[in-house]
């Protein structure tokens, strides 16, 4: 979607940030893709083929992608930096400094949960991470508040000289709706930071830092408390229902609300910090409240208390009307509020529709170095093989049942070098190109260091295939694979590293191969390259 | 005017560009609508679903409410039957014949296809055998576009236009196939 025209445009949740940040002045764009972030930084990459004056960049890791935006503040031009939520946890040391720096051009992180794990190893809420860095955090509802909310945002960010968080959830970034852009703002030109002492977090400057943040607190409270995104509509009388809905909540609340026979005063937060005078307010007036919020129990936890000390009884994810874990829906809004649930069509009791979960593509080049290494470890007693995170990691289907670990990006070598350590060997950790880029390479260096008695499997299929086919930040070239050249750069044992065109044709020369690294004792890397089917298939249509 | 509707399939079937065809035509007559789509994981050749919600009023919610929607479009047997209690007592069920046979324990395709015409008001489509007709098997996911066209609260030249935007860029060959693909699919429905 790369037209900027002004009429109606029906936009992804992820597309509307794009253009926001585009029509916002924004510069710069970097990011590392995941899912549902990905189409934020995919959109800016259109933006940038037709604008010369933006760029939006892919980059090594989410940590990398906010010291570039950080580097982009400081020189005066506004920059969107965008990730998913456990990529904030990479990204969370130059994050949570970067709250103490005076921002120059204004910095926007847009930040994209998963609530309900659709793609995700967790369902963490980045609302805690800006309240932990004290900083604003946008909430858009809908995709007009997503265009608005990221322009806003950049104004916000200089005007109060910190990085302001865009909080969007799945379903925001993966619905479509209809967005009104307005025209676009200029951009800043360069114009380095007047005040260098304020970039330099050195423990003099950072406690004074600190200190005016922290000044400022309650002049930032108040503005944001009054702002237009913190609405507080109340109803009179006795018997008043009380409503909060936070963010993308809202949706679920409207759409039921009109069913409602009680009267309701409704509070929508779409800005943080807290508005404490409206939920005091609210709370006032009302008999009993319910708390809708897509994540977390944020809100519930502290208006709840210390030993539940709130005024009025709560219903939320915390009293169990609002289930504790998962994403919300119309229905369980509408449970929690009292009303009816529909019941749908349904086959009959004797007929069970068995499950489709994800698998493999048909002909992807990981079936076929799963086969060769666990031909290699069946020479052995009892083996581990840690994995990581991409589409590999579907290598835990039970038709394969070839990895027993996947944790975080990158932990598959260092487990693997702790696993060895303790005592438990032989093991294998399975890698993908882009995750070894990311995260894997400062592990393996540990597991130079020591030597470490592990195999290290770099799956290459020349592409970032989980997300859609992203280009590797250093992409190979097939055998010719730029990742043999960095694993013998870092010191690894050429003796001890091997190239391996992975096929069907290949699993026992393969096996054979990995099977005499699995036995030498110490460090071997062993690269296994096709090109992921998907990426060819899609190259093949396009040439 | 209110009208949900559930989008099914298998990863890579192209359900999404069902949804947005459908979706650009409503927005085309100025009607409101929401759209919510799934990305990431469950396009590697998992259950995927889309809904789509068309109003002549501002729409909040991008899901679907169980039992609210109104037509099931589905690109597998087997997947139509997952959504099932998605749908109103009355609503109408598409899907086309061709089965997806990626999962050891699939069951009995015939059995499939009785509890699918055992629903109040089922439709099942040869869109394969249609989109072959139209020039490419390819163009299935229109074929049932076609097919549910005569119960979207759209205009069908509305449709025609929005395949003819989505495709524009493929050429005027592949425009023309789809269309052709359209026409086969509504006159396959009744």
């Amino acid at each position: 979607m790369n037209s900027t025209e002004l009429g109606h445009q029906m936009l992804l949740g992820d597309e509307a940030i794009a253009l926001g940040a585009v029509h916002g002045g924004a510069s710069l764009a970097y990011g590392y893709p995941g899912t549902p972030s990905t189409e934020i930084l995919e959109t800016c990459l259109g933006y940038a083929k037709v604008f010369p004056r933006f760029k939006a960049t892919w980059c090594t890791n989410e940590k990398t992608a906010y010291e570039q935006a950080l580097g982009a503040s400081l020189a005066g031009r506004r920059v969107l930096v965008t990730m998913k939520h456990v990529g904030l946890n990479v990204a969370a040391d130059p994050f949570m400094s970067s709250a103490l720096v005076s921002i120059h051009g204004g910095l926007v992180l847009a930040v994209a949960d998963d609530p309900g794990m659709h793609s995700s190893q967790n369902e963490q809420d980045s609302r805690y991470f800006a309240d932990f860095a004290k900083i604003i955090c946008l909430e858009p509802a809908d995709h007009q508040q997503a265009y608005d909310m990221t322009r806003e945002a950049f104004v916000l960010s200089e005007k109060y000289k910190m990085p302001v968080v865009l909080r969007i959830v799945t379903r925001l970034a993966h619905s479509r709706g209809v967005v009104l852009p307005r025209s676009a703002s200029a951009i800043n030109s360069v114009n380095k930071a007047q005040d260098p002492q304020s970039w330099i977090l050195l423990p003099n400057n950072a406690r004074r830092q600190w200190h005016e943040r922290l000044t400022s607190e309650a002049t930032l409270k108040n503005e944001i408390e009054t702002g237009p995104h913190n609405q507080l509509s109340l109803a009179p009388g006795d018997d008043v229902l009380g409503v909060i809905t936070t963010g993308t909540a809202r949706n679920y609340y409207l759409e039921v609300a009109s069913e409602l026979k009680t009267p309701v005063s409704h509070l929508h937060i779409g800005a943080y910090p807290l508005p404490e005078q409206k939920i005091q307010q609210l709370l006032a007036g009302v008999k009993k409240l319910v708390i809708f919020e897509e994540g977390y129990p944020y809100l519930e936890r502290l208006i709840r208390g210390v030993g539940n000390s709130s005024p009025k009884p709560i219903s939320g994810r915390m009293s169990g009307e609002v289930p504790a874990d998962g994403e919300l829906n119309p229905d369980i809004v509408r449970a929690a509020l009292g009303l009816s649930v529909q019941k749908g069509l349904s086959a009959p009791a004797s007929f069970t529709i068995p499950g489709r979960p994800p698998q493999l593509c048909p002909g992807c080049p990981h079936i076929d170095s799963y086969a060769s290494i666990k031909e290699a470890l069946s020479a052995f007693g009892v083996s581990l093989v840690t994995a990581d995170i991409g589409c590999y990691t579907l290598g835990a289907m039970p038709e394969y049942k070839a990895i027993e670990s996947c944790v975080c990006m990158g932990a598959s070598i260092g487990m693997a070098k702790g696993a060895s350590e303790a005592g438990l060997q032989p093991v294998v950790a399975v890698i993908g190109d882009s995750t070894f880029f990311h995260s894997g390479m400062t592990a393996l260096v540990d597991a130079i260091s020591a030597n470490s008695n592990i195999t290290v499997m770099i799956l290459d299929n020349e592409t970032v295939g989980m997300t859609g086919g992203q280009t590797t930040i250093l992409p190979s070239n097939g055998m010719q694979t730029r990742i043999k050249d960095v694993v013998l750069g870092l010191g690894v044992n050429p003796e001890h590293v091997h190239v391996l065109h992975t096929h069907r044709t290949q699993v026992h020369v393969n096996s054979a191969i990995i099977q005499k690294e699995i036995e030498y004792q110490g460090l071997s890397v062993i690269i296994a390259v096709r090109e992921c089917i998907e990426t060819a298939k899609r190259k093949k249509v396009t040439s | 005017m209110k009208c949900d509707l559930i989008f099914a399939g298998v990863g890579g079937q192209g359900v999404l560009s069902v949804s947005a065809a459908i979706g650009t035509a409503a927005l085309s007559e100025g009607l409101h609508m929401k759209q919510s789509e799934v990305h990431g994981m469950s396009q590697r050749g998992g259950a995927v679903t889309a809904a789509l919600r068309i109003s002549d009023v501002p729409v909040h919610s991008p899901l679907v409410s169980s039992g609210s929607a109104q037509l099931l479009l589905s690109m597998e047997p087997l997947e139509a039957l997952r959504y099932l209690p998605m749908l109103s007592k009355d609503a109408t069920v598409i899907s086309a014949m061709a089965p997806v046979k990626n999962i050891g324990n699939y069951p009995d395709l015939q059995e499939i296809y009785a509890q699918i015409r055992s629903l109040p008001k089922a439709f099942l489509i040869d869109a394969e055998q249609l989109a072959r007709e139209a020039g490419s098997v390819r163009t299935s996911n229109i074929v049932l576009v076609g097919a549910a066209s005569k119960f979207l609260p759209v205009q069908a030249d509305s449709l025609v236009q929005a395949i003819r935007s989505l495709f524009e860029r493929k050429g005027e060959k592949i425009v023309e196939m789809n269309l052709k693909a359209f026409q086969l699919g509504r006159a396959a429905a009744h």
